[in-house]
């Protein structure tokens, strides 16, 4: 056993995301059980955990494309309240198109393949009612050189592209619109390591230079290690334990957690 | 003298799933440090040194106790601040050093140390001129201030870890053998920065394999030896 911890007293700030409590079933598979989280503004939250244990389900529901059976989402951002998941499909489309952005593990998800990479990312930017070309050109290209994307293949689809490169058009449209919060579901599986490592440097960056409140879900340990400050370890479709990221790793509480850690040590 | 940490009844015991078993680290630990204060942990391998300082810093999550820290917010347990007070205090006021760095790709060894001092406020230029100075007092080499610390030998990386982490003056020091693998001149720079954050009024506990490095730092010693958990006066005990 350990102590149950205090109310945070010093740092006072609201959580930028607040998930309570959660559930969701598909037939007879509940993919989430009565999960929170909670996101605090800048900070990075890992979410690890075996396969099938709800994790892209949950970041799907934070990004609104997803509705669970119950439970609540909020965002402390200006001009938005309540309970997200009540809000009407328009709303959130707007919402997640504006203030959310998301990386998907597999590519196809994210982008259309046959489209120019700069088109891909000026999309998003239509979608929050952007028009002038301009500025559309412009904007996309500021977000693409943010993630370090190589310029002079703007104007490539997706499906010439590497890997890395194709990950990199997908956060360039995450952020095209500065969105306050930026999910990311396995950013660097399936990358070679060199440039799993690039990938990962790139988001430790535009992570300290924006300040951006990130949720990644990852199995590689190292991963979550390198980027998150907070932790969270799920197990079919639960929560099993919650913490500082090092405090995870190096004293995990949970059966599972210890398993999970040893076997990557 | 005011206590900056008063740690009270703290436990700590590992239970290891698999094993089915428990270790226990310590417990029933109590002692208090003041501002100014440096108290050298001492005991044989394994006797809880390195897992103490970790459970202060909330690496380790301890079983029971108290850790009460005066910080600038006022009296704070440390064995059950929520977590994110945990990690201001870290980024304000509560520093760890420890033997490895943890070295980023694409990173300069300047903008490793200077990170500190920009997050802080500090203004980048200033900042980078502060991490020169720290890198150039433990000894490491001005071609090497732009290069990668990711190639750098293991010295070479432990000069950079300790100007970082030692750059921005702190209330409370946590130290776990800072001077393994460190040359004679760095060794002896580093002595010289305690010194200076100590007379600035940091309370600091430290581990060091060879005590007399930092003899004329230490105020207090305890022995954290199971069965033999004693604390003295420097002055009534050789290290
Ligand atoms: N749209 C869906 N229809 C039916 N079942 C689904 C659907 N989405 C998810 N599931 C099921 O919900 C469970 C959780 O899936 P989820 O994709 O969230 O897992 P995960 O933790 O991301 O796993 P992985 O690490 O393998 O990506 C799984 O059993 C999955 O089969
Ligand atoms: N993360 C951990 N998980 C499980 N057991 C641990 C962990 N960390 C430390 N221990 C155990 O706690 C005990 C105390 O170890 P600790 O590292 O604190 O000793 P130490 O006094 O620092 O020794 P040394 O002088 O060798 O550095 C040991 O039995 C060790 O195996
Ligand atoms: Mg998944
Ligand atoms: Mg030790």
């Amino acid at each position: 056993m350990t102590l149950t911890l205090d109310a945070p007293r010093i740092f006072q700030t609201k959580p930028l995301l607040s998930v309570d409590n959660v559930s969701k079933s598909y037939g007879a598979v509940h993919a989430l059980r009565d999960v929170s989280a909670i996101a605090y503004p800048g900070e990075v939250l890992g979410i690890v955990g075996e396969s099938g244990s709800g994790k892209s389900t949950l970041l799907r529901m934070m990004n609104l494309e997803e509705i669970p059976d119950k439970g609540r989402y909020t965002l402390d951002l200006p001009d938005v309240s309540g309970n997200l998941f009540d809000l009407d499909r328009f709303a959130r489309r707007m919402l997640c198109a504006t203030r959310i952005g998301i990386v998907y593990q597999n590519p196809h998800l994210g982008l259309l393949m046959k489209h120019s990479s700069s088109g891909n990312v000026a999309e998003r930017l239509l979608v929050a009612g952007e028009r002038s070309f301009a500025t559309l050109r412009a904007k996309a290209t500021t977000a693409l050189e943010a993630s370090e994307f190589p310029l002079e293949r703007l104007d490539a689809p997706p499906i010439e592209l590497s890997g890395g490169m194709q990950q990199r058009v997908q956060l360039a449209k995450a952020i095209a619109l500065e969105p306050a919060l930026l999910l990311l579901d396995e950013p660097t599986t399936g990358l070679d390591v060199s440039v799993q490592a690039l990938v990962l440097d790139t988001l430790k960056r535009l992570q300290q230079d924006r300040q951006i409140t990130m949720v990644i879900v990852s199995h590689d340990l190292g991963v979550i290690r390198t980027l998150a400050d907070r932790v969270m370890v799920m197990r079919r479709g639960e929560v099993v334990e919650a913490g500082l990221a090092d405090q995870i790793f190096q004293d995990p509480q949970h059966a599972y957690t210890q398993q999970l850690v040893h076997a990557k040590l | 003298m005011t206590a900056v940490l008063e740690i009270e009844g703290l436990t700590k015991a590992f239970t290891l799933h698999h094993l089915g078993n428990r270790i226990g680290a310590f417990s029933d630990i109590t002692f208090s440090v003041d501002a100014g204060e440096f108290v050298l942990l001492k005991g044989a391998n394994g006797a809880g040194k390195s897992t103490l300082l970790r459970t202060l810093y909330r690496s380790y999550l301890p079983q029971a106790g108290q850790v009460r820290f005066q910080s600038a917010h006022g009296e704070i347990d440390l064995a059950r601040a929520a977590e994110v007070d945990i990690a201001h205090l870290r980024r304000t006021e509560i520093g760890f050093v420890t033997q490895f760095l943890t070295a980023r790709p694409r990173v300069s060894a300047e903008a490793i140390v200077a990170e500190p001092l920009r997050l802080s406020g500090v203004a980048p230029e200033r900042a980078l001129e502060q991490a020169r100075e720290a890198l150039e007092l433990f000894g490491v080499k001005p071609d090497l201030w732009q290069a990668y610390p990711t190639t750098f030998s293991g010295g070479e990386q432990q000069k950079v870890n300790l100007a970082r982490a030692l750059i921005l003056p702190q209330k409370l020091l946590l130290l776990d053998e800072p001077t393994a693998s460190l040359d004679a001149k760095a060794r002896a720079a580093l002595v010289t920065r305690l010194a200076e954050l100590k007379s600035g009024g940091a309370a600091m506990i430290g581990v060091f394999h060879h005590p007399g490095d930092v003899e004329h730092l230490i105020d207090r010693i305890v022995d954290l030896t199971p069965d033999h958990f004693v604390e003295k006066d420097h002055t009534d005990v050789a290290v």
